[in-house]
């Protein structure tokens, strides 16, 4: 990640573990300690071992793990829904472990708000006083919550079942209440816990169209967390990989599924349509190659292969924004597009 | 071998010396507080009477309006206010109008006086596990101890009348809504709270908002329970001189009338179930977010 990026959210060497003495098991983790280990001698539970994350500004950072990797908890960490064992938790320069409860709840009110797996809406409540909840709760005048809370029911496309009880919605429906009410604060931050993981396949994709495109709207520093590749990788402009509470690695989609940091990452990317993944400038060489067939540098492997193969080229010219910046052989392709073993 | 077949107890002096003691040391305390404690009770015992003087005066047609009216507004089903009217019918045509009017304000006056003490120790509970720990074990003594016992220096400190009859009943009726409220408490979704939390709700704004609207259907099976256990404590109640249908049911008991008790009894029997099905439907009606519930 460069180093003169907009970063949103820090975490520094952040800790967690699980247990009555939770304090004195930091040393033995620092030494090494496996997390099995931890909890056969010690029986205290590793969540989280030295963490470091930096979140860029208006990116989508994906976590991603299997369950029990720790990405529920690190998400908690943001809004400090769990108090760290060690480490440090930045949002815009502000250390939000050393805020006061006040101060805590005016920032969870307005900087950064969440959406959860399994909805968590409030069965008690119709369909507009759940997306409402959030300026409720910061004391928001009822002409202004009314105003705010119907724009963001039209635009997660729920128009209509305002008066409706969440328990009446499909899953789809409610996770849909679920985001408007974490979009009507304007919160900066969007913590989205496995927002989708619960949902059928068919609606999950609808509801990654839908985030996407709010995305390239609103802009938000949206923290992800998913068990899925496939959506790590379609929505994520960075993603971190979590196994046993440590991040084995981290970086963009395109380094993540050319340069497995190990090979537990590369048993995560073995299935995956690589093809419609990798990006022609993560493979190109840099010597130009004139009078080749163009094509454009953001093309995914599976279209370059398409058009090259149209022209019968042994090579292409690479380009962006019409202009030359490299070129890629037709093997260079090939090569990518083998499954790593 | 004499240690082994005798149990070894306290001398008879000592016994009597130390039972001496308690009962000096609880009378030396009700002469000193008693007056205090009474007039600390007194608009409790105003509002008593206020309220039984106001339903046995009132035209009766008019009580069984108000009744009826009660019963629409929380069962919501004219098949209990009809049952209802007619209850009440019957009740003052075999002549026990006015008792049934005296225990109807005892058991309104404690249910809302359990609600009013109960719930916010039954929130206190849910808040905290150490009140909990402390509060339980009292719990399982108001409800177990015999009712003759707590009688006693109930008695002793109030004398015979309304006020201690009241403190009895809610002694017994107590219990359940502070355990249904706590456990109601307890059971709200933890991740509805955490979504909450989430969105910087405080503490009140979290019980108000959330766990009690969440709770309140264990909160209303307790206030069920509660009036269950006040009308059940009317009689024992008569004996220190609360009015009401538990008076004749003592006098039918002392003299063996069959059918003077079996008249009363039935009318508490007809009361309580009134009372159950008029709260049970108000429960059910406060859950109207779940009727709908896998409709999709």
């Amino acid at each position: 990640m460069s180093t003169n990026a907009d970063i949103k959210v820090q975490i520094r060497d952040l800790y967690k573990i699980f247990g009555p003495n939770a304090a004195a098991m930091t040393e033995h983790v620092g030494a090494g300690m496996s997390k099995d280990d931890l909890l056969e001698r010690h029986g205290h539970v590793l969540g989280l071992k030295d963490i470091n994350l930096d979140v860029e500004a208006r990116h989508i950072q994906v976590v991603m793990g299997l369950s029990g990797s720790g990405k529920s908890t690190l998400i908690r960490h943001i809004n400090r829904l769990i108090e760290p064992t060690g480490g440090e938790v930045l949002v815009d320069g502000v250390d939000v472990l050393a805020m006061s409860p006040p101060e805590l709840r005016n920032f969870r009110r307005s900087k950064a708000s969440m959406v959860f797996q399994r909805f968590a809406l409030l069965p008690h409540r119709t369909v507009v006083d759940n997306v409402a909840y959030g300026l409720h709760i910061q004391g928001v005048d009822k002409a202004e919550v009314a105003e705010r809370s119907q724009r963001w029911i039209d635009r997660v496309g729920l128009s209509g079942y305002e008066q409706y009880y969440t328990a009446q919605l499909s899953g789809g429906m409610q996770q849909r209440v679920g985001l408007a009410r974490a979009l009507a604060t304007d919160a900066e931050i969007l913590l989205m816990d496995e927002p989708f993981s619960a949902l059928d396949p068919l609606i999950r994709t609808d509801m990654q169209n839908i985030l996407l495109d709010l995305q390239t709207e609103l802009h938000k520093t949206i923290v992800f967390i998913t068990h899925d590749l496939e959506e790590a990788l379609r929505l994520g402009n960075n993603i971190a990989i979590l196994r046993d509470g440590e991040a084995v690695q981290i970086g963009t989609p395109q380094e993540i599924v050319l340069r497995p940091a190990d090979d537990y990452v590369t048993d995560f990317i073995k299935d995956i349509n690589r093809g419609r993944v990798i990006e022609v400038a993560s493979i190109m060489d840099a010597e130009p190659a004139n009078g080749a067939p163009q094509i454009d540098a953001g093309m995914v492997l599976d279209d370059a292969l398409q058009s090259l193969i149209g022209t019968g080229a042994e090579i292409a010219a690479v380009t962006r924004d019409g202009k030359p910046v490299g070129s890629v052989r037709l093997d260079r392709i090939a090569t990518a597009l083998a499954r790593p073993d | 071998m004499e240690l082994l077949n005798k149990f070894p107890t306290l001398g008879d002096q000592e016994l009597r010396d130390l039972k001496k003691a308690i009962d000096r040391g609880f009378r030396d305390f009700s002469r000193n507080h008693g007056e205090a404690i009474e007039n600390f009770f007194d608009p409790l015992l105003h509002f008593l009477v206020w309220l039984e003087r106001l339903l046995q005066t009132s035209p009766w047609p008019l009580v069984i309006l108000a009744v009826a009216v009660f019963a629409w507004l929380g069962a919501r089903n004219w098949l209990v206010v009809g049952g209802t009217v007619a209850a009440f019918l019957a009740i003052g045509y075999l002549g026990m109008w006015q008792d049934t009017m005296a225990t109807l304000a005892i058991v309104s006056v404690a249910t809302l006086l359990c609600i009013a003490v109960g719930i916010p120790i039954g929130i206190a509970m849910a808040r905290s596990d150490r009140v909990q720990a402390a509060i339980t074990p009292l719990l399982d003594v108001m409800q177990t101890i015999p009712s003759f016992v707590y009688l006693i220096p109930v008695v002793m400190l109030l004398g015979i009348g309304k006020v201690p009859g009241l403190i009895a009943v809610c002694i017994y009726a107590l219990p359940p809504i502070v355990r249904l409220t706590n456990l109601g408490i307890r059971l709200v979704d933890r991740e509805v709270l955490e979504a909450a939390d989430a969105f910087g709700a405080s503490y009140i704004q979290k019980l108000l908002g959330v766990q009690i609207p969440l709770a309140l259907p264990n909160i209303f099976a307790g206030v069920n329970q509660t009036i269950m256990m006040s009308l059940a404590m009317v009689v024992i109640a008569s004996m220190i001189g609360v009015k009401g249908l538990g008076v004749p049911v003592l006098r039918a008991i002392s003299n063996q009338y069959l059918a003077l008790g079996l008249m009363n009894g039935l009318a508490i029997v007809v009361l309580a179930i009134i009372f159950d099905r008029i709260s049970q439907g108000f429960g059910k009606n406060l859950q109207k977010h779940r009727r709908d519930e896998h409709q999709r």
